[in-house]
């Protein structure tokens, strides 16, 4: 909150140091009757950026120190025994004094020495940020006297502003590569910490799912196999495919090859639709409209077919496909030469002939690409299966009944009570890495497969 | 084609055996055109069949809930009932403590007052024949009536002693009950309502006193359990708008920065496909992927609060930045670089003629793209469940740091009620508002693109 306003104290210096800079650049202007280098405008927003820049750097060092002197006065207040012991019980104080400290309470009576640590900690916050918002300011405003102060008639304002201008662009352009790594990071080591407990063997070969329950257990109290799950996952994916490459496909041939205008106009947003519902809306008509009519179709015929099953599930996600591949078919497709398709027909071959033959050998790579585009959104996808899978971990082949897989069980390990740091929590990482190298090696290939044919008839 | 056709024509008399194979052979290609084709038309109306089936199975469940039972009585506020003195006014030099706890007493001894009996008073009055049977009475009615009577007199203690007509949320079983979302044959044990109450239920609707009025509870109200009939979205629509503004501010301009640069001015080196790759990879992740981002990163690391619309849309944010930069890119590419050119050849620098001649033209463009990624961002699911905006939250979050829940989450929460009578259509209602509101956000994405789109 402090930061927050903070933030706003900044941007309103910024503001008026905008305003100053512009007055001041037109007085010079005047008083020298010279020809500035830049514009007035150039001039005010530098010295934004002067007053703004160095006090946000406090700012930002501030926030990333804070927390380790917080620490620092509060291991100083502890008895020496607990803090050379270290471990889980100074953990535990150190949050408890944090706690004390923000006045949030904490269960069972605090001891002395943490309400003696808890003091010094909100004194290192009192004094901190005193100190923090003191920094702030005076850098703001000795930015801002220097930068007024350097302006005169041959400074190149606008230069230096765009300098600045380009670093932020690319800045926020590195926020993509922050993001990959901040998910690569975080993932692996929670996965090394799950590793640490269960051996990586027993996770990729085991064929057994059970993870039990653990409040704050430490060591591996369940089976944490990761084969069960995979198997669901690719059965469910397999299932959608088969639901959505002919319908898919032959919708983008259609809709290429043979639709009027009209038709097009009117069938191609309507089956795009498809790609902007949420996926829990389609969770839950699975749930409540595929599913019971599955059941009621194997009750017709006599045979077991469980309303939550990998059947219900898969043709579900086979219909969210639907318009994935028909969009990225259709546009590969047209992409094929008008002269290989007018050849095909001046020979005398019928229109289906010069697709099968012509067409679709020429955009197979492509269709390849969509295919795999395809797949790694079947695997990573959630609600759908969270809520018509049916959650049963078990390893089977029978399509029609319960099954589970890694996103589900990434959702139900993470969303229950247990803690963090114990392997049934510490596993959701290790199968989020898992989910995320399999849809980034598909991604990978089928990018690569899409770009090297595009370039084909460039 | 006409021209095979005739060829190929019954009419005409082949003069050879060859002849005759070609005109069979036709025959056969002919008619495999045909299916082809057919097949084809078979999976576009396949596909429109299952937009049509999507949207009516929604709607044929959700629409009624949108009306509710109401039970319109005459409520008297019987002195004898409703005991309470004023509230408590501040005296002076009292302290905030003090007087926080003297209102709270107050508050308390509120709550306390039999307000089931005002109820129970006013139920009778049109069923005489409950007298003695206040259980199966008081089933008639949500339970939350009763604070809604009590909110009445705490606004205006005036209402004391008065009659008032007013329409009591009928609870959710009566509902279920009226509109046949259970089935009526089925034995007493079986049923959640208790005999006499049902029969109340149909005598009251036969006679005019329960009607269907629109549901402004599903609207108005937040989450509750104690009373299904009366849970409602707002808690979850004000932590989506959080999160949706959370995106808009963060995403657009940092996702706007990255494309100008990448499209603009990033030199062509291995850094630069670093990013584009990046970027793309990024738009195929899982959503998954990044709520164990933010799971680990802002909540076990940084430790910012669980179930907060802050961390939510940080982290709806860094799924929505690869489409808004992708997108954006696609509309820089689109301006054409006369005009960029003529910016520079008059003597503006690179960074000037960006800002002032491209990005201005380009705006319609990223617009559109905003409003996309963040209708996407919507109807997220998946990552929020992993920062535990799961959890059951009964307040209207008043800052984006309280907790709250978002939208689609509260599908997801109704979907499992045990209620499954009641919240089926509840939760194909809250399903149509989302749906709704991305129809709007798309609607609105469209007229601008129409309105805005200029052809060079």
């Amino acid at each position: 909150m402090t930061n927050f306003l903070v933030i706003v104290g900044i941007l309103v210096l910024m503001a008026v140091g905008y305003r100053v800079g512009l007055g001041r650049s037109r007085r010079v202007r005047d008083a020298n009757a010279a020809r500035m280098h830049s514009l007035p405008s150039h001039y005010g927003m530098l010295v934004a950026l002067w007053c703004g820049i160095p006090a946000l750097a406090a700012l930002v060092v501030w926030t990333v120190l804070e927390p380790r002197l917080e620490r620092q006065a509060a291991l100083a207040a502890f008895p020496p025994e607990l803090v050379a012991a270290g471990g889980a019980d100074l953990e535990n104080a150190v949050r408890r004094v944090g706690n004390i400290a923000s006045g949030f309470g904490v269960a069972n009576e605090a001891a002395p020495y943490e309400l003696a640590a808890a003091e010094a900690v909100r004194q290192v916050q009192t004094i901190g940020t005193l100190a923090m918002i003191a920094v702030a300011a005076a850098l703001a405003i000795l930015g801002l006297v220097f930068a007024l102060r350097r302006i005169r008639p041959d400074l190149r304002a606008r230069n230096e502003m765009e300098v600045v201008t380009r670093l932020l662009l690319f800045l926020c352009s590195g926020v993509a590569i922050l993001t990959t790594v901040g998910i690569v990071l975080s993932m692996l080591s929670e996965a090394i910490r799950f590793f640490s407990i269960v051996p990586p063997q027993d996770f990729f070969f085991g064929t057994v799912w059970n993870p039990r329950f653990s409040s704050t257990g430490t060591g591996a109290q369940g089976d944490f196999g990761l084969i069960p799950l995979l198997w669901g996952t690719l059965m469910i994916a397999f299932i959608a495919m088969l639901v959505a490459v002919p319908i898919g496909l032959m919708t983008a041939i259609y809709m290429s090859e043979y639709a009027g205008p009209k038709m097009r106009a009117f069938a191609k947003p309507v089956i795009e639709v498809l790609a902007g519902i949420p996926t829990i809306v389609y969770g839950f008509f699975a749930l409540t409209a595929v599913g019971p009519f599955l059941a009621g179709i194997g009750e017709a015929i006599g045979f077991d077919i469980r309303a939550t099953s990998a059947a219900t599930a898969g043709i579900v996600m086979g219909i969210m496909i639907i318009p994935f591949i028909s969009s990225l078919s259709d546009d590969i497709i047209t992409q094929v030469p008008r002269s290989m398709r007018d050849g095909s027909l001046g020979l005398g071959a019928t229109r289906s002939e010069t697709i099968k033959r012509v067409l679709l050998p020429a955009a197979l790579p492509g269709i390849v690409g969509a295919f795999l585009l395809a797949v790694s959104r079947a695997i990573g996808e959630t609600m759908i299966v969270v809520l018509a899978a049916g959650n049963s971990p078990v390893l089977q082949f029978n399509p029609f009944e319960a099954v589970s897989t890694v996103t589900v069980t990434i959702v139900n390990q993470l969303t229950g009570d247990s803690d963090f740091a114990s392997p049934q929590s510490l596993v959701a990482f290790a199968l989020g890495l898992t989910l995320f190298v399999m849809t980034l090696g598909l991604n990978v290939v089928a990018l690569y497969i899409v770009r090297k044919y595009r370039e084909q008839y460039e | 084609m006409t021209a095979t056709d005739a060829a190929a024509g019954p009419g005409r008399p082949s003069a050879s055996p060859a002849a005759g194979k070609v005109v069979a052979s036709l025959r056969r290609r002919h008619a495999k055109e045909r299916n082809f084709r057919l097949f084809g038309l078979a999976a576009v109306i396949l596909g429109l069949g299952f937009v049509a089936i999507l949207f009516a199975s929604i709607l044929v469940r959700g629409v009624p809930a949108f009306w509710q039972a109401v039970v319109v009585a005459d409520v008297y506020f019987d002195p004898a009932v409703v005991k309470i003195e004023d509230p408590p006014v501040r005296e002076a030099g009292e302290s905030d403590a003090a007087f926080e706890q003297r209102r709270l007493a107050w508050e308390t001894r509120v709550t306390m007052v039999n307000w089931n009996r005002l109820i129970e008073q006013a139920l009778l009055r049109l069923v005489p024949d409950g007298e003695g049977k206040s259980r199966d009475l008081l089933a008639l009615v949500s339970s939350s009536e009763r604070y809604e009577l009590r909110d009445m007199v705490v606004a205006d203690p005036g209402i004391v002693g008065r009659t008032v007509r007013m329409e009591l949320l009928a609870s959710a079983n009566v509902d279920v009950w009226l509109k046949g979302n259970i089935d009526r044959s089925l034995p007493d044990g079986q049923q959640a309502l208790p005999a006499a109450t049902r029969a109340w239920a149909d005598q009251l609707r036969a006679d005019g006193a329960i009607e269907m009025v629109f549901s402004r509870w599903l609207f108005l109200n937040v989450d509750s359990r104690s009373a299904p009939a009366a849970a409602g979205l707002a808690g979850a629509f004000v932590g989506s708008l959080y999160m949706m503004l959370i995106v808009v501010l963060l995403s657009v301009p940092i996702g706007v920065a990255s494309a100008i640069y990448l499209e603009e001015f990033a030199p062509k080196n291995r850094l630069t496909d670093l990013i584009e790759v990046n970027i793309n990879n990024l738009a195929a992740v899982p959503s998954i992927v990044f709520g164990l981002l933010g799971a680990a990163v802002f909540i076990n690391y940084m430790k910012l609060p669980l179930s907060a619309p802050l961390v939510g849309g940080l982290v709806l944010t860094l799924m929505t930045l690869p489409t808004i930069i992708i997108a954006t890119r696609s509309t820089l590419r689109a301006v054409p670089p006369s005009i960029k050119e003529a910016a520079l050849g008059v003597g503006a620098s690179p960074v000037q003629a960006v800002f002032h001649h491209v990005l201005p033209v380009a705006v319609p463009g990223i617009l559109t793209a905003t409003i996309i990624g963040v209708a996407q961002a919507l109807g997220e699911t998946a990552p929020l469940l992993l920062i535990g905006m799961s959890a059951f939250v009964a307040n209207i979050p008043a800052t984006p740091l309280d907790q709250s829940t978002a939208l689609p989450v509260q599908v997801y929460l109704w979907q499992g009620n045990e209620l499954r009578n009641f919240f089926e259509s509840r939760t194909s209602a809250a399903i149509i508002v989302l749906l709704a509101l991305m129809i709007l956000l798309n609607f609105v994405a469209i007229v601008l693109r129409q309105r805005f789109q200029r052809r060079w």
